[in-house]
């Protein structure tokens, strides 16, 4: 076997695992921002309070850490739906959520942050799990299972979700609220409750992720930021609103950023999204699969 | 009062605070007093776009850091060049990145030039970083003359004199704009730029002289910082707290005027010195992160917009 397709095949695959768990990262901001409007920029933020909630639960009472995101779950759908109604009296409401939304999620984002820091530390933190460290082998294709597993958790969610989204009652409610919240209103409807649900549920996809997150990779309160580019550019690129979009930017992203980081060293992976990014709002702003 | 008179009085209060601080001749009251003068700057600039179009920047450390960077650039290639050549050096440089930053972006939706810049400020850290010739990630040291130019005396007298200058220029060109065509028509896109464009306004273009201006200043702020710190790595260049700072600051004063990143700065970088001193320098970042919070929540025209109702 050649070496150097060596290098290109694993690469190629854990870009593919990376990009799955990218979906789960990205998929708060698709319902967020894609569906119901909502910029928030801090949800890499809480997803970085995800993975805290995980390290914690992993040390202190050394529990699985999916299994305490799991548990973390309503928590978070809670704090979401508080976040929600603040922003709702506060912003939505008054119409202003360019300038006051916005830097009200850019402050929760440095709270968040910060809060952090005064807790844990600016140490790298890591969770322990069985699936840490060992790797399937198929020939000369490795498969960590410390990727595998967050890919396999990512894309049960995200398929979960679509299903949800599609079939329940509920669901459909908020593709309604996505597509028209006046309609919405004049059916008598209260687009305000259903938008809360969304977003609480948007919130709760960052334990989740960030339990999977810590899973992959050492964490510190500072790499939520490296993030915001990375989940809007696939959001962006993915089309905003659209799940399967979604996948496969992130996906794509994934593999251009780990080939980047394997042919020119990993300090470039983070300016990779930056470039598609601007490559997709300068050349198509609706996205691959944008309505 | 017309233009003139304001930026005399501006250069009066400048000279005043100046000469007081020579009559003082504390270093430590420069040190504490440059970095509120910066972050006037800095606030400033940044309401030049989003206080009065509505476009939130939040790639002000990348701005603020290529300033900074430019600054060692020239310091290894020209360490003669006189400081305030590498400020004009310095926001040059930002101003262009904001120029194709916004001819990228600003066509669309607001949100996405606000998403833009704050993956700018990613990507310019990535370069920086990557970057060995100004230090890479470990850092690059400039060396402090110790007898400032000109003025004589300690030589961050003479940082904080040229801030002090860099200040006056952005609130005189803060306030001329207010009270211009150029500022009618920030206006206009703030209020809705569907109807601005419709009438005429060539809103693509105002923007864009928004982005330039606010970029070019906020790189000049950045400029003297790699002789006020001697030390500059990426870490610190990019800090999240100048870009929170910069935002917080004129949303507390008040967007809608020049007086309101000022009032936001002295009060805000006053109570940050102030806590940093006596609790500790990881409460002060908080300080700036729920202040803003808090106002944007219960009193979004700012203390300005505060008083101003109340009158």
């Amino acid at each position: 076997m050649d070496a150097s397709l060596d290098l290109l095949t694993n690469a190629v695959i854990s870009g593919l695992l990376l990009g799955g768990f990218y979906a789960a990262v990205s998929i708060g901001v698709a319902i967020s921002f894609g569906m119901l409007d909502i910029v928030n920029i801090a949800h890499p933020g809480f997803i970085l309070l995800g993975s805290y909630v995980a390290y914690f639960a992993n040390t202190v009472l050394g529990m699985d850490p999916i299994l305490a995101a799991v548990i973390a779950l309503p928590a978070f759908y809670a704090l979401g739906a508080v976040v929600y109604q603040i922003y709702y009296v506060a912003f939505e409401r008054r119409q202003d959520q360019s300038l006051g939304g916005l830097s009200f999620f850019f402050g929760l984002l440095f709270i968040t942050e910060v809060a952090l820091v005064l807790i844990f530390g600016v140490d790298y933190r890591l969770v322990q799990a069985r699936y840490i460290g060992p790797s399937l082998h198929f020939g000369w294709i490795e498969l960590p299972l410390r990727l595998l597993v967050p890919f396999l958790v990512s894309m049960i969610m995200v398929v979960g979700l679509q299903i949800f989204l599609s079939r329940s009652f509920l669901g459909r409610a908020i593709e309604a609220v996505a597509q028209d919240q006046l309609a919405l209103r004049l059916m008598a409807a209260n687009p305000t409750r259903i938008k809360r649900v969304a977003f609480g549920i948007s919130f709760a996809t960052a334990a989740i992720a960030g339990a999977i997150l810590i899973i992959i990779q050492p964490v510190e309160p500072s790499i939520g930021r490296e993030y915001i580019g990375r989940v809007f550019a696939i959001c962006v690129l993915g089309g905003l609103g659209s799940f399967s979009g979604m996948v496969i930017a992130a996906v794509t992203l994934g593999v251009v950023e780990s080939l980047t980081s394997t042919f020119f060293g990993p300090s470039w992976a983070p300016a990779v999204s930056f470039g598609v990014l601007l490559v997709t709002l300068a050349v198509r702003p609706s996205g691959i699969l944008g309505r | 009062m017309g233009s003139v008179p304001f930026v005399l009085a501006l250069v009066c209060v400048a000279a005043l605070l100046f000469g007081a601080g020579r009559w003082l001749n504390i270093s430590y009251a420069f040190f504490a007093a440059y970095v509120v003068v910066q972050y006037i700057v800095l606030g400033t600039a940044w309401n030049i776009l989003g206080g009065y179009t509505g476009y939130v920047n939040f790639g002000i450390t990348a701005f603020f850091a290529l300033g900074a960077y430019s600054t060692v650039v020239l310091y290894k290639l020209a360490p003669s060049l006189p400081l305030p050549i590498m400020m004009v050096v310095g926001g040059i440089v930002a101003g262009l990145v904001g120029l194709g930053t916004g001819y990228l972006t600003l066509r669309l939706r607001g949100i996405f030039f606000s998403i833009a810049t704050l993956a700018l400020a990613v990507v310019v850290q990535t370069l920086i970083t990557n970057w060995d010739y100004v230090g890479g990630a470990r850092g690059a040291y400039v060396l402090r003359p110790r007898v400032a130019p000109l003025i004589g005396g300690d030589y961050i007298q003479y940082l904080f004199l040229l801030m002090l200058g860099l200040c006056v220029i952005a609130l005189a060109t803060a306030r001329a704009i207010e009270h211009s065509a150029l500022g009618y028509g920030f206006a206009a896109i703030r209020d809705d730029e569907g109807a601005a464009e419709a009438s005429g306004v060539p809103t693509l273009r105002l923007k864009l002289i928004a982005t330039v201006l606010s970029g070019g200043f906020m790189g000049m702020a950045g400029a003297p910082l790699p002789y006020y710190v001697t030390y500059l790595d990426p870490a610190s260049g990019f800090s999240l707290n100048y870009a929170v700072n910069a935002i917080a600051m004129p949303l507390i004063g008040g967007t809608s005027s020049w007086l309101g990143p000022v009032v936001g700065a002295v009060l805000v970088g006053g109570l940050q010195e102030y806590i940093r001193v006596t609790i500790s320098s990881a409460a002060n970042v908080l300080v700036a992160g729920v202040l803003l919070v808090v106002f944007v929540i219960l009193a979004p025209e700012g203390i300005v917009g505060l008083f101003r109702r109340r009158r």
